[in-house]
């Protein structure tokens, strides 16, 4: 087999890869938003739960989670008798979206903390509610602080849905394994889907730079 | 008699077993003009930011336009006050910080308006031409959409002070607002707070070290010593003849400084 007789199955298996990313991102913005600023809140009750979700999937590997998303969770329903069989694109968007979210709640949260606490004092004699104060006035100055670590994520992110190829998802790094085996051409095979995922983490990088500047258009005036 | 708009009765705020006001009894009159003087840590700032509900009290009673600040009447008896009664004492009042403590991320426009839309819930068309207003009158008018970061410090305290006069409170609060100025641009917001101490209605308490200024624009001059009212009087009295040697002491550092 010549190597351009690769790309059709690799592209499909990219295809999948890049679904894979940009669920479980946008699964993990929204773990990340709401556990990060659940971490700081004064209800004892909001602020237990997100501390313990940040901590078991930040102090679990991310290969565990996914077997357990895929083949315990199952087995528990079955146990106490409801279906919790989920298909491999779920329990791999979701696997990939609370661990990346985990690591993502501490940036959200560290990035809010870093927020003056001038600020609030300004808001609060402005008479605007503390949630207010912080959809308002914290949020918009936090966001900019935590799109470089976010950019890491997201990379991050993209390399790790490798590992969903484990529950027979046909991702890039699945497909490739297939025709590995199929041909014994490794070197080509890998070589091609090293740049495949080099290129596919320089659009994030980009995409993630152009949102950064759209997010903190504000900081660069006037300096 | 008028009531008084502000009275501090024997309050005391303590930080762990450091006293910062000592029993404070200490009152301003509707539209007085009042000037806090001190060395450090004497709690002149204290009294601004207790007032704004930034600093909760240890003990003792402030009654702000004659409801009490810190708590609330129930049954007779006075209670902690609840966040309801904190944001409806806090209307009264606004606060010029030494700092500025604008919002970097919006423009002068929304520094202004943001508060009197989402807060005071005006409409919108209303609170722009307000806030026009407010920057005509603090001579910022062309500044409107630029953001903090693109305005000097005397430009950005004068925002400060549109962005409180916004939100029309009773009570002005003017924490140290030149303290952060380069020494020429002080002039500029010393003359928007000077216009504002014309306005009869509008009661004003500054703590400043600008004692030229203090005593142009003030009705009533309080030397703060130790968290308490150490000497009070006239700006003619405090400034030409102050009794206490302690306001001497002080007024000679500062003027000699």
């Amino acid at each position: 087999m010549e190597w351009s007789e690769y790309l059709k199955p690799l592209s499909q298996g990219a295809w999948i890869t890049i679904q894979l990313t940009v669920y479980s991102t946008i699964v993990g913005a929204i773990c990340s938003f709401a556990f990060g600023i659940g971490k700081l809140s004064t209800n004892w009750a909001i602020k237990g739960f997100s501390i313990a979700y940040i901590e078991i999937f930040r102090g679990t590997s991310l290969l565990v989670q996914l077997f357990w998303l895929y083949f315990a969770l199952p087995i528990a329903g079955d146990a106490i008798g409801i279906d919790l069989r989920l298909p491999p694109v779920a329990a791999g968007v979701l696997a990939l979206g609370l661990n990346i979210g985990a690591y993502g709640a501490e940036v959200v949260r560290g990035a809010i903390q870093s927020v003056r606490y001038s600020q609030y004092e300004a808001a609060k004699a402005l008479n605007f509610s503390p949630r207010q104060a912080l959809w308002r006035i914290a949020l918009p100055q936090a966001i900019p602080e935590m799109m470089p670590a976010f950019g890491n994520l997201a990379v991050q992110n993209l390399k790790d849905t490798a590992l969903a190829s484990l529950i027979s998802l046909g991702d890039l790094a699945f497909v490739a394994e297939r025709i590995r085996n199929f041909t014994q051409d490794s070197t080509t095979v890998y070589t091609m889907i090293l740049f495949m995922y080099f290129g596919m983490a320089l659009v994030i990088a980009g995409l993630m730079h152009l949102l950064e500047r759209a997010v903190g258009r504000w900081r660069r005036v006037g300096h | 008699m008028t009531e008084p708009i502000i009275k501090f009765d024997k309050v005391v705020k303590k930080y762990g077993t450091h006293v910062v006001l000592d029993e404070l009894d200490f009152d301003v009159k509707p539209g007085e003009k009042v000037t806090i003087i001190g060395p450090s840590g004497s709690g002149k700032s204290t009294v601004l930011r207790i007032l704004m509900t930034l600093e909760e009290i240890s003990s003792g009673v402030i009654h702000v336009d004659g409801e009490p600040l810190w708590h609330e009447e129930r049954n007779g008896t006075l209670k902690p006050a609840s966040e309801a009664h904190l944001k409806k004492m806090r209307a009264k009042l606004g606060m010029v910080f030494q700092q500025f403590n604008l919002f970097p991320h919006m423009s002068v426009m929304r520094n202004i308006t943001e508060a009197p839309i989402n807060v005071l819930k005006l409409p919108k068309a209303e609170a722009r031409d307000r806030a026009e207003q407010l920057l005509k009158m603090v001579g910022l008018t062309e500044h409107a959409h630029k953001f903090p970061s693109q305005l000097s410090g005397g430009q950005q305290q004068r925002v400060g002070i549109a962005r409180a006069l916004a939100m029309r409170p009773k009570i002005m609060l003017f924490d140290e607002p030149t303290s952060a100025l380069d020494p020429e641009l002080v002039g500029e917001v010393l003359n928007v707070i000077g216009s504002l101490a014309a306005e009869h209605d509008l009661t004003m308490l500054l703590v400043t070290h600008e004692m030229r200024f203090a005593r142009e624009v003030s009705d009533r001059i309080c030397f703060f010593d130790r968290g308490k009212v150490k000497e009070q009087g006239t700006p003619e009295q405090i400034f030409s003849n102050p009794k206490e040697a302690r306001t001497r002491e002080f007024l000679k550092a500062v003027l000699e400084g």
